[in-house]
């Protein structure tokens, strides 16, 4: 009964390959789309209020992060908000399967490009099968560090849009001289969180409340 | 006392020498917006040097950041030290400048007390100051939002930034000119405290222009042993607490709370500071000049 079980399994079991065609293949569904959404910065030295923010994204790789009601900090390399980005890559990639995470039961995918002058060095994909969606996706780059998506999944999962991305990236210190500010010491504790890594991580959490897919946007949004 | 204070008021607005301050602040609030209208991005790429690594900083990014509320926050952050020293001009002339005048005898022949009288001079230079902090407000907040317009507003501190609403600025500004009135009370109480030892202006203008210079550099300080000890004793280390209303309390996830301000309690405190010096300067100088031969 196990044997068979097994067979079966392996028989249906997708290549690494396919799942990156069925993942992709849901992404080329979407040639532009214009997203509200709510944006929720999270970095050791930036307090700041949730944005309402538009999001503007055209293939191949566009993307724009707009507050129209104030002034946003956007991160660098948000355009990997865009998973579309991840296989934008002119010479392509090797592909190597990982298996499947035991306790979520995601397929694990490493993307290696190709091309030498790409400045991503390695993507590694956690792809649900059953839908082929990209649950999370870490990026590691030559210049700017390590990016981390984690997605959510809701109404817009047939286009392979998330309704939630939290959006990890690498930060520097920030220092200015007192002499410079002049601040006024209130007594305030300055905030430490105990993992000191953690400092150096931010976060930028976009939740989408309305997508308008393969409507047009115009190429001056991203200028 | 109405009318002595207004003939106070009359006496002040009469001389020339009142209107430095008014000409000196607007001469500064408008160098500093033309300087920013035309060149501000240079002026934003310095606080910016710090996170331009780790977020997109564009030219439609430093725009925005540079509203009207933001260059009205530069402002105050380069004039209200200044100030003082502004404020020094009148409150130190108020009882030296009458007995260089010789008219100081003549003064206290009216029928009120030396009290009253030192009272209603004080209260001329409390007066000037809050026409001046009016000047600068209409100048600096009003006249920067409109020329920069208004959008939310970014402060760099020293190891923080903090952000706001643009709906939750205004009332910030309102009591942060509160609070300077009191700071720059502070001074004029002061100067018109050594004003009472002189019987030239020049001298108490100047030793308290040198008094505020040294005691802000000593509240600037960066020497541990001082954090402690003497700084929160001096007043000008509370002067700044102005700022405390731009610092907004934050949740664990340094989402920023509308409405709130980071450390309430600790501006009162400082608040309170400064109110225990106008009263100790103002009655030290009452106590002195109800004790003094006046012989001019």
């Amino acid at each position: 009964m196990v044997l068979l079980l097994s067979m079966v399994l392996l028989v249906n079991a997708q290549t690494p390959d396919d799942v990156i065609k069925n993942v992709k293949a849901k992404l080329d569904k979407v040639n532009d789309y214009q997203a509200k959404g709510k944006m929720k910065t999270n970095v050791i030295f930036i307090k700041a209020p949730v944005a309402n923010v538009k999001v503007y994204y055209k293939k191949p790789n566009k993307l724009r992060i707009n507050n129209e009601s104030g002034i946003s900090f956007i991160p660098k390399g948000s355009v990997n908000i865009n998973l579309g980005n991840i296989f934008v890559n002119t010479n392509g990639f090797d592909i190597i399967d990982m298996g499947i995470e035991a306790k979520t039961n995601l397929r694990i995918i490493k993307l290696l490009p190709r091309d030498e002058n790409s400045d991503v060095v390695l993507s590694t994909l956690y792809i649900d099968e059953s839908q082929s969606l990209i649950k999370k996706a870490t990026t590691t780059t030559k210049e700017n560090g390590t990016y981390e998506l984690h997605m959510t999944y809701g109404k817009y999962a047939d286009y392979g849009l998330a309704d939630k991305v939290i959006f990890s990236f690498n930060i520097k210190d920030y220092k200015l001289p007192k002499g410079i500010t002049f601040d006024y010491d209130d007594g305030s504790k300055k905030k430490e969180s105990p993992d000191k890594l953690k400092d150096k991580k931010g976060k930028v959490e976009i939740t989408y409340s309305d997508y308008s897919i393969n409507k047009g946007v115009p190429d001056s949004i991203f200028k | 006392m109405l009318k002595l204070l207004r003939i106070e008021l009359f006496k002040i607005f009469k001389r020339p020498r009142t209107y430095i301050a008014f000409g000196a602040i607007a001469a500064v609030v408008i160098l500093f917006q033309v300087g920013m209208k035309f060149d501000g991005k240079t002026y934003l790429d310095l606080v910016l040097n710090n996170v331009s690594d780790s977020f997109e900083v564009s030219d439609e990014f430093k725009s925005k950041l540079l509203n009207g509320y933001f260059i009205c926050f530069a402002i105050l952050n380069i004039l209200l030290i200044q100030m003082p020293l502004l404020v020094a001009l009148v409150a130190g002339d108020a009882i030296a400048g009458e007995a260089n005048m010789g008219t100081l005898r003549l003064s206290l022949t009216k029928p009120v007390s030396r009290t009253q009288y030192m009272l209603v001079k004080f209260m001329a230079s409390i007066i000037y100051t809050l026409l001046l902090l009016i000047w600068l407000a209409v100048l600096a907040l009003f006249g920067s939002m409109l020329v920069f317009g208004t959008n939310s507003l970014v402060i760099f501190r020293s190891e923080v930034i903090e952000q706001m609403n643009s709906y939750d600025v205004m009332w910030r500004y309102f009591a942060a000119f509160g609070y300077a009135a009191v700071a720059l009370t502070t001074v004029s109480a002061l100067a018109f405290l050594l004003s009472v030892f002189a019987e030239n202006a020049i001298g108490p203008i100047i030793a308290t222009m040198s008094i505020v210079i040294v005691l802000t550099i000593l509240s600037e300080f960066n020497i541990p042993i001082y954090d402690k000890t003497v700084k929160p004793y001096l007043f000008t280390t509370h002067m700044v607490a102005w700022k405390g209303f731009f610092y907004v309390q934050a949740d664990s996830d340094n989402k920023t709370i509308d409405g709130t301000i980071q450390n309430l309690p600790a501006i009162l405190r400082s608040m309170g500071v400064l109110v225990i010096y106008i009263v100790g300067f103002v009655g030290t100088a009452i106590w002195i000049f109800r004790r003094k031969d006046i012989l001019t």
